[in-house]
């Protein structure tokens, strides 16, 4: 048991190293994708991570595999589209959704493109999948500064944030801060797919955000609840993901996200608020 | 009694186009004023221009003796997403927003005034409910709560009881009473012509422009709602500019 749980994280650097960067990946995911979730912006976030993909790209093309580049491309790009989106649903008769997805695909047509030109399929693979087994010092603080950040991001806007989506019309009538409350909250996002690229690609980094938030959502019906299981998940798909992935020889990000899609499973068969077994062998109706 | 709200040949509209044309008047402090007028009339659109959420597309709103801040306003359609995972308790707590902000807690005088509030409404043992399992009239309870809650000064209603029960509209407008003889000023669009006569004593009537302002007996009168019905024109693509704009 303890060579199966415990021995491939003491032995191996690269183990410990991919589990404390997964860890902060998914402690500072969960809330953002918790608010995603009750948002009603889960496929927000999907389009956003493949918008990433030209910026980290660019960055690529002219710095290589360099940490700097590709996170400050991600960040810019991200945002650009983001903001373009979100500019065009409100100049024109198109929906947000509908720009949103018209960004985002031509977005990562031409990541595609740029990472294809310059490198090899190798190189695109890392891109688009990541490598959580190949985190060195400089990417592992960057992904514990954006968790911390985050968390500090969070906390300042949780009463805006929960106020702006329960009850827009209410916040607007009390304050301004429904505009900045939004584009921080959407940086926060931006921020956190990028930490998640460098781990899990742009095609996965979405995943440790969603699942765990979606499967939380099946257990309790309290935000604060909401996070806390999300994180708790998230934390245990990346633990038992790199085991699973260490044992079987699989690559480690599909594992971790392919755990997470468990959780999500049996939340969806067992949660208590909301989850389907709710019907079975229901009791009679109350009196009141 | 001593102008709290002044309007200066207000108009206001989306776009250029007036929905609210040159209204002059004053709303005076401790006011219980209905809004009445046909459909289309601009009634929701001047409480939102009063509300501070729509600049004026000429004249002007003085907020002589109170401050934005001093608003508390109840939209029409409150766009309340109820699947949100809030409970009633946390909803009305929200009319601390302008004292408490970001990070002020909710000790035990807040709490108080939130049970109080949630009393006031008649939701008592309902603290805890997700917004979600609450019926209409419960939830609209609840906003009045949060405006108690809120204690403002001036309270704006958009159409507050379409929809309601009887003895659910009855007991919100208990409160609204309460609220006038606390000396707050409640400014209400209101359909329910029998029930401003009851109990407004002021009605501005509204058919784009100001038909009537005064005593609801006067205001109300056969001749003014006639002219009312009449003056609603319909938006026009075509419209020239206002020459009264000048």
């Amino acid at each position: 048991m303890f060579d199966l749980l415990v021995s491939p994280f003491s032995e191996f650097e690269f183990m410990r190293r991919a589990l404390v960067g997964g860890v902060a990946l998914a402690l500072s995911g969960a809330p953002v994708g918790v608010f995603l979730i009750l948002r009603r912006m889960s496929l927000t976030g999907d389009a956003m991570a493949h918008a990433i993909l030209p910026g980290a790209a660019l960055g690529y093309l002219f710095a290589g595999l360099s940490l700097g580049a590709m996170t400050a491309g991600g960040l810019v790009a991200g945002l650009l589209v983001a903001v373009a989106s979100g500019a065009v649903a409100r100049a024109t008769s198109l929906r947000e959704d509908a720009s949103l997805a018209a960004f985002y695909l031509v977005s990562l047509a031409l990541g595609v493109t740029i990472v294809s030109l310059k490198g090899s399929s190798i190189d695109l693979l890392h891109v688009l999948f990541g490598n959580v087994l190949a985190l060195d010092d400089a990417t592992l603080v960057l992904l514990a500064a954006i968790a911390s950040l985050t968390m500090l991001g969070l906390a300042t806007l949780y009463r805006p944030l929960v106020m702006e989506t329960v009850d827009p019309n209410f916040l607007a009538s009390v304050s301004r801060v429904a505009g900045p409350t939004q584009i921080a909250f959407l940086v926060l996002v931006v921020m956190n797919l990028v930490a998640g690229f460098q781990a899990l690609g742009t095609l996965l980094a979405v995943g440790l955000m969603m699942l765990p938030a979606a499967s939380a959502r099946l257990w309790t019906t309290d935000v604060g609840g909401m996070i806390a299981v999300a994180a708790g998940v998230g934390v245990a798909s990346v633990y038992a993901g790199l085991v699973a992935s260490f044992e079987s020889g699989a690559p480690s990000g599909p594992m971790i996200i392919l755990v997470a899609g468990v959780f999500y499973l049996l939340s969806v068969v067992f949660g208590r608020a909301g989850g389907l077994s709710r019907g079975v062998g229901a009791r009679r109706h109350l009196e009141a | 009694m001593s102008a709290i709200i002044r309007l200066r040949d207000l108009t206001l509209g989306y776009d250029r186009h007036p929905a609210v044309h040159h209204i002059d008047g004053e709303i005076e402090a401790g006011d219980l004023l209905a809004i009445c007028g046909p459909n289309g009339a601009g009634k929701s659109t001047l409480l939102k221009g009063l509300a501070g959420a729509l600049k004026p597309l000429g004249g002007g709103i003085d907020r002589v003796a109170c401050a934005p801040r001093d608003i508390a306003y109840l939209p029409q359609v409150a766009e309340v997403d109820r699947s949100f995972p809030i409970d009633v308790f946390d909803m009305v707590s929200m009319g601390f927003w302008r004292t408490a902000g970001l990070f002020g807690g909710i000790g035990v005088d807040r709490k108080r005034k939130v049970m109080e509030a949630i009393h006031a409404v008649g939701l008592d043992g309902l603290e805890d409910r997700a917004i979600g399992t609450l019926s209409g009239g419960q939830a609209q309870r609840m906003l009045f709560a949060r405006i108690v809650v809120q204690d403002a000064p001036v309270i704006l209603l958009d159409e507050p009881l379409t929809a309601l029960d009887t003895r659910t509209s009855d007991d919100l407008i208990k409160l609204v009473g309460k609220w006038r003889a606390q000396g707050r000023t409640v400014v209400a669009v209101l359909h329910d012509m029998d029930l401003v006569r009851r109990v407004f004593p002021k009605t501005l009537l509204l058919a784009r422009e100001q038909v009537a302002w005064g005593e609801t007996a006067e205001a109300l009168s056969d001749a003014n709602l006639r002219r009312a019905r009449q003056m609603v024109e319909a938006f026009d693509r075509e419209a020239e500019e206002c020459v009264r704009a000048a």
